[in-house]
């Protein structure tokens, strides 16, 4: 049972990481239908801007308190990635506003590709080590062991979707970003100003990426240019299973993806007798995502989105 | 291949390509180098590269006759980025441009395909690290490889398990790669020949990150060991999150983790673990600390196997020598009567191209350093 404990565990920690990304994924869904692709490599250049941040202050005075550093890290980080958040909608989707869907799309791998790029430039190819500053602390909760930094990060994920739940529902910026979902033409009619809603969404979720970025740095202990690929492809697959466009789909996703994914490797070598390994955990969890879109196209907790005119 | 490794070789191909036009009489002769210089591994890419690069740029600083004639001798970098698709093609494009000769790929999931298209083009092949058995196993005449393989590298990893550490319940980990899963097949057959055995085999990726999932089933089936083969951007996390986990298992690696960079993404979980790596530490190696000090004034620390791949370069300028051309089939003709000592030791091919009496070291990190514990020959 306590193996079975710890799994669960291994996967919500994996799952809250995917959620916090797919969070992204799915805000600028949910306004523009856009799929955010260059959302993974904000996240990963959250996650060097903060080393380099934190690498500078260790290398100034190595004896900083570690958590001070990592928050110094990404009171830099946050704000980096906002202006990149909206610099990218600005310069790659707002001019492809009323262009043809793909038109975007491909801009946004454009945009991804660039930055990782741009990434490998300044800060080369190699892994980038996160300092040994934090803290070493566990837990044992019901026979799993869990680190600090693992609670933190659950926690962090449950506190900001209810943050951003709370954003979209109870504020005036809330309820203009529902009215862009719902209609940008009739929004802008009311008086919303529909680019600047857009902004701030795009501002938001690269603000969300910064702090996944650097827990993601901070649990694996490194970065590197390429860390935001597969990342983004995770969690852009979780927010499809929540049912994309919706905030509780894109956690709910994420963290059953983190679990199918933890239980498929745990497991899946002792039920097949060795003939499957721990290697096809990927596939495992994608052939989940296959069923559930199967019966349910629009993800779990997506809405049938009637077809507009 | 990334754009910009794309871009990078044009240029420098074309550079080499005016430097051939403008000194006038010496003849240029062109030698490959394949290596990752994009994606995870790039740091021990462009350390061979630099290693081949450092022996290219002695030997003609001293000056080279072929045949009466001054020769200048080019290297030409390619980057395979540790892929088996792109190592193909990017080997097709060496041999199209005329080289006589290939320094790579450092991979052994990326050297054993394009060795059939060296040996196809009639070409000498040296791996510095490609440690798969399977390299050389093919029965190409032009594959050869200047470090101990995965045959002698997992042998001695297997016993020093169970004889050595005591090991009573051993897993393995292995990432799918052609060296991962080699070593891993390996080290299983060394561990059951010395008594030992084989709780479980868990697998993972070259490109993931994390192994919390697979650790925590060996955890439940109490190893006291777990070997992993694979490279140190996985080693580094596995060892943190063994630690998280609770895991008071020994971790056993080898050449692809025996580095600096390990040690770094690792931090204070790295304390204790082993790891083997073919050949001598450079310190012992006959001309080690020379070598050292010539690559540290050029190109920074070394990595991992830029001693090797400086070797492989010698061992084929030594050859052309003996043959006094420049000639693929009278170099791979010289190749077998190679007797030579390199900086990582005497170096001597037997009939498939592997290095005879490979040294195989095994180290463990103390105070945050690789420290030797024992060298097996």
């Amino acid at each position: 049972m306590d193996i079975f404990a710890q799994q669960l565990v291994n996967g919500l920690v994996l799952g809250s990481i995917y959620a916090l990304v797919a969070l992204g994924y799915t805000m600028v869904y949910g306004i523009l239908e856009l799929i955010n692709f260059a959302h993974g490599e904000v996240t990963m250049i959250g996650a060097m801007v903060a080393l380099a941040v934190m690498g500078a202050l260790l290398g100034v005075n190595p004896d900083l308190p570690g958590i001070m550093v990592v928050i110094a890290g990404a009171l830099v980080a946050i704000p980096a990635c906002m202006l990149l958040g909206y610099g990218i909608e600005r310069v790659a989707y707002r001019p492809l506003r009323h262009a043809p869907r793909l038109a975007p799309l491909i801009t946004a791998i454009g945009v991804s590709i660039i930055l990782q790029n741009v990434a490998m430039l300044v800060w080369g190819r190699q892994y980038i080590a996160f300092p040994p500053i934090l803290p070493q602390i566990s837990f044992v909760v019901a026979g799993a062991q869990i680190t600090a930094v693992q609670l933190f990060i659950v926690a962090l994920s449950i506190a900001v979707m209810i943050a951003l739940w709370f954003l979209v529902q109870r504020t005036r910026l809330g309820s203009a970003m529902r009215a862009c979902a719902q209609s940008r033409e009739v929004a802008s009619l009311m008086g919303i100003d529909v680019n600047r809603v857009i902004s701030t969404t795009f501002i938001i979720g690269a603000a969300l990426a910064a702090v996944a970025g650097l827990m993601v740095s901070a649990y694996y202990g490194l970065a590197h240019y390429y860390m935001g690929f597969m990342l983004g492809l995770k969690a852009f697959s979780a927010a499809v299973l929540g049912g994309i466009g919706n905030l509780g789909g894109a956690v709910l996703g994420g963290l059953l993806l983190g679990v199918i994914e933890a239980l498929g490797a745990g497991y899946i070598g002792d039920i097949t007798g060795g003939f499957l390994g721990s290697h096809y955990q990927d596939v495992f969890a994608f052939f989940v995502l296959i069923l559930v879109l199967v019966f349910r196209p629009s993800g779990l907790l997506g809405e049938r989105v009637a077809q507009r005119a | 291949m990334s754009l910009r490794g794309f871009g990078l070789s044009v240029l420098f191909i074309a550079v080499l390509a005016g430097c051939g036009k403008k000194d006038d009489g010496v003849a240029v002769i062109k030698i490959g180098s394949v290596a990752p210089l994009s994606g995870a591994q790039t740091h021990i890419g462009k350390d061979n590269e630099n290693g081949t690069r450092l022996a290219i740029d002695e030997i003609n600083a001293a000056g080279l006759s072929l045949g009466g004639k001054p020769v200048r001798l080019e290297l030409i970098g390619e980057d395979d980025g540790a892929e088996p698709k792109t190592a193909n093609i990017v080997a097709q494009k060496l041999i199209d441009s005329g080289v006589v000769a290939v320094i790579g790929h450092l991979n052994s999931g990326t050297s054993i395909p394009a060795a059939k298209l060296y040996s196809d083009a009639g070409i000498a092949q040296f791996s510095p690290s490609a440690t798969a058995v399977k390299y050389t196993a093919q029965g190409y005449k032009t594959a050869f490889r200047v470090m101990a393989n995965d045959a002698q590298q997992g042998a001695v990893l297997g016993q020093f398990a169970v004889k050595k550490l005591g090991a009573k319940r051993i897993a393995l980990i292995d990432d799918r790669s052609a060296y991962g899963q080699g070593l891993a097949d390996e080290v299983e057959k060394a561990v059951k020949t010395a008594g030992g055995s084989i709780i479980d085999r868990q697998y993972t990726t070259d490109k993931a990150t994390d192994f919390s999932a697979i650790l925590t089933a060996i955890k439940a089936k109490n190893a006291d060991l777990i070997v992993f083969g694979g490279m140190d951007p996985q080693a580094g996390p596995m060892a943190k999150q063994m630690k998280s986990l609770g895991l008071k298992a020994q971790l056993l690696g080898a050449d692809g983790m025996q580095n600096g960079n390990f040690i770094k993404l690792a931090a204070a979980d790295a304390e204790g673990v082993i790891a083997s790596s073919p050949g001598l530490p450079l310190a012992t190696m006959p001309g080690g600390p020379g070598f050292k000090q010539r690559f540290i004034a050029k190109y920074g620390e070394i990595q991992l196997y830029a001693p090797y791949a400086y070797d492989a370069t010698q061992v084929l300028i030594a050859a052309m020598k003996r043959a006094d051309s420049a000639e693929p089939a009278k170099i791979l003709a010289a190749l077998t009567q190679t007797d030579h000592t390199g900086v990582t030791g005497p170096i001597r091919f037997d009939a498939k191209g592997d290095v005879t009496g490979g040294a195989v070291t095994l180290y463990q990190v103390k105070g945050g350093a690789w420290t030797t514990l024992e060298t097996i020959k």
